[in-house]
């Protein structure tokens, strides 16, 4: 359920978005999704991989700082107000969205996000008793 | 008569016997010694001679050692303006090895050493391991540079002198260090502690957990640092970081050294007489008080140093050491009057950005300074490598990271400055003395 996220800390410079794509590239590692927060200087690199130990270790010892994080695929209905209503459940909860982003994923009318909650195990919970499905990570990281 | 050696912890070796002579036969053997060199400058160094003839001041005069202060002081300037051979005691069929300073500016500074010069050189790196704790039985990987540096001979030559196994990998190539380190059984590094932290790091990212290897000294040194380093350094890897003293002007490393208190580097002062003086005016400051250490060599014979000004801010620790030595300390120096740098006004010392910097958990100090200069107004930039530890996957942690380092800074220095996250291993790494500081201003 839980799926493993990486992150890199990558300076806002010319190329230096390609050289980490290209090292998972050489060892065959896809990228799933990707999300990136930039700020003038530095962005971090958010990153869905299909073998998340192999990549991370792949990165560490290329020198990056990496950061592994929980976060949740939650599939939303593909039409008008589907996120509206997925967000929603979590208006009137204590849980907060860190940040999201979408993940291109084949599924007819469906659409599925990536949420980093600062509480996963509740949100979980919040999601299946809204009857919401949370995209199991086998799938997620195997296409 | 030797005083009895009042042992804590660390075990006694015999070459460490004439750190704890009684003070009146040190004093007595220093007059004895400082005569003999003031002697052999005279006559031998024309540079010493001028200097001596313009005060009226003859060898015999050195009766007592408060003399010392009406000898001329000697500074960089002198070695580079007798490059190469200028001043040279011996004749170069005496001399065995020559040395030299890497001279970031201008030419370097030659310096030589007879046969006497390097078995001196070794008696003090000997006391010097010895007084880190170490021993024959000791597996010493030595990663000091080796070549022209005395950094790496010196050690080397002291590390053999003690009866450990001497590993000369000199510096450079982290991986195969680490390599070296965990399957030949090291227990002990000789370096700078800015490379020991880079190695550090580097075993991390190869997933080696250094605190589960058998290396337990690191003998730091030709750099400052700062406590908090050390503090920093010992907790991850759980060794026991040393401070060790020394310039290739007086000898190479070996001039100093810290015991198993690590209060204070106790100074090979049989060899090498120290002062503290006034960077300003040259004279002496009261025992206890900061100011710079000028240091004469009592046992050179090929390039023999008078009241050498070594730019070194230090000061005497006055109380007896916990370790028995007589010989005096000095506390560890932080900062070299040449490392001061002044931003709109303020007197700023890298040793303080690093203070700060440690302070805010978690951070590594990989950090570099850069001065520049905007219309007229200086800017200073602190450029702070992020790690894994302190990296987050939220820019606002980033963000109040940021702002945590720029107010750490501020706190300790008094200034404003613009703190900038780089990549891990941006920052060059040095092999040898780190390079902190990167001033762009126009002169």
């Amino acid at each position: 359920m839980i799926i493993h996220q990486l992150s890199l800390f990558l300076e806002n410079k010319p190329g230096h978005l390609a050289e980490p794509c290209r090292l998972l590239a050489r060892e065959n590692i896809n990228i799933r999704a990707l999300a990136l927060a930039d700020t003038s200087q530095y962005g971090i690199l958010r990153l869905i991989v299909s073998d998340w130990e192999k990549a991370a270790a792949l990165l560490r010892e290329a020198g990056y700082a990496v950061k592994v994080t929980e976060v949740l695929a939650v599939e939303a209905p593909d039409r008008p107000g589907g996120l509206a209503h997925l967000l929603e459940i979590f208006e009137n909860s204590p849980i907060n969205i860190e940040y999201m982003y979408a993940f291109p994923f084949d599924r007819s009318e469906r659409a599925v996000m990536i949420f980093r909650f600062d509480n996963p195990e509740a949100a979980i919970a919040l999601l299946k008793a809204a009857g919401i499905g949370v995209v199991d990570s086998v799938e997620v990281y195997n296409r | 008569m030797l005083a009895t050696p009042v042992s804590i912890a660390a075990p006694f070796h015999p070459a460490s016997a004439p750190d704890y002579v009684p003070l009146r036969q040190l004093r007595d053997l220093q007059l004895a010694r400082l005569r003999a060199t003031v002697r052999r400058a005279y006559h031998q160094v024309d540079l010493y001679r001028r200097r001596l003839d313009e005060r009226g001041i003859r060898p015999d005069d050195v009766t007592s050692l408060d003399v010392i202060r009406l000898l001329p002081f000697t500074v960089k300037a002198d070695l580079r303006d007798a490059y190469p051979f200028g001043l040279f005691a011996s004749p170069l069929t005496e001399v065995v090895r020559l040395h030299a300073s890497s001279g970031t500016t201008g030419k370097p500074i030659v310096v030589a050493y007879t046969r006497e010069d390097v078995d001196v050189w070794t008696n003090a790196m000997v006391r010097t391991l010895a007084s880190c704790g170490l021993g024959a039985g000791d597996v010493v990987q030595n990663a000091y540079g080796y070549g022209l540096f005395t950094g790496g001979l010196g050690a080397h030559y002291g590390a053999e002198g003690l009866g450990a196994t001497v590993i000369p990998i000199s510096g450079g190539n982290t991986d195969r260090q680490i390599m070296v380190m965990k399957d030949f059984r090291v227990t002990a590094i000789c370096s700078t502690p800015s490379y020991f932290v880079h190695v550090m790091e580097r075993a991390r990212e190869l997933g080696v957990d250094v605190r589960a290897l058998p290396l337990k000294v690191g003998v730091f040194g030709a750099e400052p640092w700062s406590e908090s380093m050390r503090r920093h350094i010992e907790a991850d890897s759980g060794i026991k970081a040393y401070d060790i003293y020394g310039l290739s002007e007086i000898i190479g490393p070996g001039v100093a050294s810290e015991c198993a208190a690590q209060e204070g580097l106790h100074i090979f002062e049989d060899h090498f007489y120290p002062e503290i003086v006034d960077p300003e005016t040259g004279e002496p400051v009261p025992d206890g008080e900061e100011g710079e250490l000028a240091l004469t060599t009592l046992s050179k014979h090929a390039m023999p140093m008078i009241r050498y000004r070594t730019r070194d801010i230090t000061r005497f620790l006055t109380a007896p050491c916990a370790c028995g030595r007589t010989i005096r300390r000095i506390q560890r120096i932080s900062r070299r009057s040449d490392d001061m740098l002044i931003v709109r006004g303020v007197n700023v010392y890298p040793s303080q950005i690093e203070t700060a910097l440690l302070e805010v958990e978690g951070t590594l100090p990989h950090y570099q300074i850069i001065l520049t200069r905007e219309r007229g107004l200086d800017r200073m930039e602190v450029q702070v490598e992020v790690t894994a530890e302190i990296f987050s996957d939220r820019v606002g942690a980033l963000e109040q990271l940021q702002m945590r380092l720029e107010q750490a800074i501020d706190r300790v220095t008094g200034l404003r400055v613009d703190v900038r996250l780089v990549e891990p291993r941006t920052i060059q790494r040095s092999e040898g003395k780190a390079r902190r500081v990167s001033d762009r201003r126009p002169q």
